[in-house]
């Protein structure tokens, strides 16, 4: 038996917090959290106070025991998600993640404070390849991309964080090109990308273009037909032209994930026919 | 695994410093049958933990870690190219641009004050300004990194000992309250002498536990109240009895990254007694039943690396290492791996994944390292002094005793040991009082906090403010720029986060923003607060959590930004 913010819960032992509060009907917020990827707690939005302990603890990936006492709210829980919120929002372009946005507004967040003058994340975007495009100054180093290239998912490995401290980045070896890297173009990376850092270019397009409209678009779940392995495909349809393909996370054979094909290979449908 | 590997074929210095530092390691891409090689492969996934000493073999053969060299160290070891590259740019000391040879210069809080003037008289030189580099008692201090294996400590450096590249030969000063128990032997016995060692009482200890058993060294070690001397304070005799009940393979860590600014105790113990070191890590083997060490020694700690790796060797020799230690019926041996220049490797989670071949980047704790720590098997993690404190406490000496490393405006620099207890007056009267007037006195390095010149009576302790940290005591006199010290500490906790959570990322880069601010007139303790909250709230470790504690200290104390509201 635990206790999460006064109520009495029975959790599995070997739940997280989240989970356990996810059950008695408490939710917690997070960012690098992905139900389909293991826990790197790298953006301690999810913190919550466990009584007795020196300092907060990550809800995503502290597990639950005997005994523990949890507060999902406390002013010392809530001062540690508004600077974290703030933190983020100050050096990071979140145009992309409305849900953060409403966060940090929910908490309170004032970036403005760290003054003008202050360091930002600020990098070229990449359009190395014609499939997905790079924009790192979204990249809130949540490590979902990193572990759904390698162990989690694809193991591919083609990227890594490097360098280290603010200078840290999501990167190729020696910053090699995405083409001339070990990349398959799989897109797993992008389907987990948080805050638009990573984005198919098609939808890139189509948002500098001022064309991208969300209430527009129709999402029809259809199984990829080029092998069969029968991954389900999310389908987004604007203006009777196919603008992106998506996977369910909650699909018990993809979780999210597809391969070159099944995420990008679908310019034939409504392209020109063939000549003969 | 199938990877896809770098192209760009590695130089032939490169290729032979990997396959030498490889096959140095028991890791050799033949097996002896004429015709038959792997590189990589199957047998080299357990081998992640060479990546570390094959980029310090690039980097010590040529200089610099090239892509073709990263690309064969990453082929040979079956790790992707991205990630070798992501592991390699996480440490200071490794250049990804070809160059011949680097200074290294520190500019922290000691050194400080002479870095300009040093740095200037190197006109010409390639220079980096670095964090503290462990000899403060004889400060200035450089660093020297030469291609061909060769790595120079200088201090007191000049321009001149620099470009001539010889290592200045002067001792640390040494001074006791009390009985001598850590530095016993140090000055007193030849550090490269087994016999010398064993002449001085060395290796009674073991012999001792191997007598009386690893439950009567555990009892003692436990009833000496033996306590960790990196900074957190856990009682050692915890971590030996978790992981001497726990099951299966275990391993020792001796913790000699030692990089709190102002701090340079361990150095000495590795430099004069490495025996001991040695035998406190045998000796909480035996008590744990672990077969495996590893001694992690910063990068910048040249000279220390060096005698324990002769130490090592001397103790394999005498069989006081290996399948049977001692003739005690146990196996235990040391390897030493070195640091490559982040402070954040100290921290016992950081210290695992850096050895493993990873990013040293910190865990989430639980799991505990007397759970999974290294490799994921239970292990001991011990700082030097705790475990040469062992040593000690085995021979019922006194376990209180503590090392203080002292420096800045004092008229006798150097390392002190003192019964706990002892206050920041009486030790800095044992260091031959201040050079003038003091302004400050700060206790624990960039992690402590400071002390006003009225406030010098209060005693050093575990669990006691201000908090014992390191036990470092770097005193500040009136001439001193407080906000350029406060500036220091603030900018090393922003150089030396990982980056891996938000709290301290950005944190650390926002404090020292506000600092700048604050400089200027601007109100912003509140901003300073609150980010001082979330860093010691939020972060993964030690290091977050502490990095606003000198600067708050700072502001509680009015040291920097005017009286506080």
């Amino acid at each position: 038996m635990i206790s999460i913010d006064g109520v009495d819960v029975q959790a599995p032992v070997d739940a997280t917090i989240l989970e356990a509060a996810a059950k008695q009907g408490t939710e917690v917020p997070t960012l690098c959290y992905l139900e389909t990827l293991t826990a790197a707690s790298t953006c301690r939005l999810c913190v919550v106070e466990v009584e007795g302990a020196r300092v907060l603890a990550p809800g995503c990936s502290r597990q639950v025991e005997e005994g523990m006492v949890i507060k999902t709210r406390s002013p010392r829980v809530d001062r540690a998600r508004r600077m974290v919120l703030e933190l983020l929002a100050s050096s990071v372009d979140l145009s992309l993640a409305p849900e953060l946005l409403e966060l940090a507004e929910e908490y309170g967040a004032a970036p403005e404070r760290f003054g003008e003058v202050r360091a930002q994340v600020q990098l070229p975007v990449n359009t190395d390849n014609g499939l997905y495009v790079q924009d790192l100054s979204k990249c809130v180093l949540c490590y979902r991309c990193v572990s759904a290239c390698g162990d989690d998912a694809q193991h591919t490995y083609a990227i890594s964080v490097t360098d280290r401290g603010f200078g840290a980045a999501i990167s190729t070896e020696f910053g090699v090109a995405l083409p001339d890297s070990a990349c398959v173009f799989c897109g797993n990376c992008v389907a987990v990308c948080p805050t638009g850092a990573l984005i198919v270019t098609t939808e890139y397009d189509m948002r500098q273009a001022g064309t991208w409209d969300e209430e527009l678009q129709t999402v029809t779940r259809t199984i990829c037909a080029y092998c069969g392995v029968g991954c389900n495909l999310d389908v987004h349809v604007q203006d009777n032209e196919i603008v992106k393909v998506t996977s369910p996370f909650d699909h018990e054979v993809t979780a999210g994930n597809l391969c070159i094909k099944g995420r990008f290979g679908w310019s034939h449908v409504s392209g020109p026919a063939s000549p003969d | 695994m199938d990877l896809r590997n770098v192209t760009t074929p590695p130089s032939d210095r490169e290729r032979v410093a990997i396959d030498r530092v490889l096959a140095d390691h028991g890791f050799a891409e033949t097996d002896g049958t004429p015709g038959r090689t792997a590189i990589g492969g199957r047998s080299a996934a357990t081998r992640r933990d060479l990546l570390l000493p094959a980029l310090h073999a690039l980097n010590d053969a040529v200089g610099w870690i090239s892509e073709g060299g990263l690309g064969y160290a990453c082929e040979r070891l079956t790790v992707p190219p991205a990630e070798g590259y992501g592991v390699a740019t996480f440490y200071d000391q490794f250049s990804f641009e070809e160059r011949v040879e680097v200074v290294r210069v520190c500019d922290d809080i000691v050194c400080g004050p002479y870095a300009d003037q040093l740095i200037a008289g190197l006109d010409g030189i390639e220079v980096e300004r670095t964090p503290c580099l462990g000899r403060c008692e004889n400060a200035p201090v450089a660093f020297i990194q030469q291609p061909g294996f060769r790595r120079t400590e200088i201090a007191p450096a000049s321009p001149q000992s620099v470009l001539e590249g010889e290592p200045t030969s002067v001792d640390t000063h040494i001074g006791v309250i009390g009985e001598a128990v850590l530095l016993a032997r140090v000055g007193s016995v030849d550090p490269e002498s087994l016999d010398d060692y064993r002449g001085a009482g060395g290796y009674q200890a073991l012999s001792r536990a191997l007598d009386e058993g690893a439950d009567a060294v555990l009892d003692r070690i436990e009833a000496a109240r033996l306590r960790g001397r990196g900074g957190a304070s856990f009682p050692a005799a915890a971590k030996w009895r978790a992981v001497a009940q726990a099951q299966g393979d275990k391993i020792v860590v001796c913790n000699a990254d030692e990089s709190e600014p102002g701090t340079f105790k361990d150095r000495v113990l590795m430099e004069a007694d490495p025996f001991a070191v040695i035998e406190g890590m045998t000796l909480a083997a035996y008590v744990t039943g672990a077969e495996r060490g590893f001694l992690y020694v910063r990068g910048e700690y040249a000279l220390a690396e060096r005698r324990m790796i002769d130490a090592i060797e001397a103790a394999r020799a005498a069989g006081l290492l290996g399948e049977d230690v001692a003739d005690g019926g146990f196996a235990f041996d040391v390897e030493v791996r070195r640091g490559a220049g982040a402070y954040i490797c100290g921290e016992e989670t950081s210290l695992f994944n850096s050895i493993e071949g990873l990013r040293g980047e910190p865990r989430d704790k639980p799991p505990f390292p007397t759970q999974e720590g290294l490799f994921g098997l239970p292990t001991v993690v011990n700082n030097v002094e705790t475990l040469v404190g062992a040593v000690a406490i085995t021979m019922d000496k006194d376990g209180n005793s503590k090392l203080f490393p002292i420096s800045g405006a004092i008229n006798n620099p150097g390392l002190y040991e003192a019964p706990l207890g002892v206050s920041v007056a009486a030790l800095i009267e044992a260091a031959g009082g201040p050079t003038s007037d003091v302004q400050a006195v700060l206790v624990g390095g960039a992690a402590g906090k400071f002390l006003l010149p009225d406030d010098l009576e209060v005693t050093l302790d575990h669990g006691t403010e201000p908090p014992l940290g390191s036990g470092a005591i770097v005193v500040f006199d009136t001439a001193t720029d407080m906000e350029v010290i406060v500036d220091r500490i603030a900018r090393f906790f922003r150089d030396e986060s990982c980056g891996k959570c938000v709290p301290c990322r950005v944190g650390t880069i926002r404090q020292v923003e506000a600092l700048e601010r604050l400089g200027n007139g601007a109100a912003e303790r509140e901003t300073l607060d609150d980010l001082a909250a979330v860093l010691r709230d939020a972060s993964i470790c030690g290091l977050g959590q502490l990095a606003a504690e000198a600067v708050q200290s700072a502001l509680d104390l009015e040291l920097i930004g005017g009286p506080s509201d």
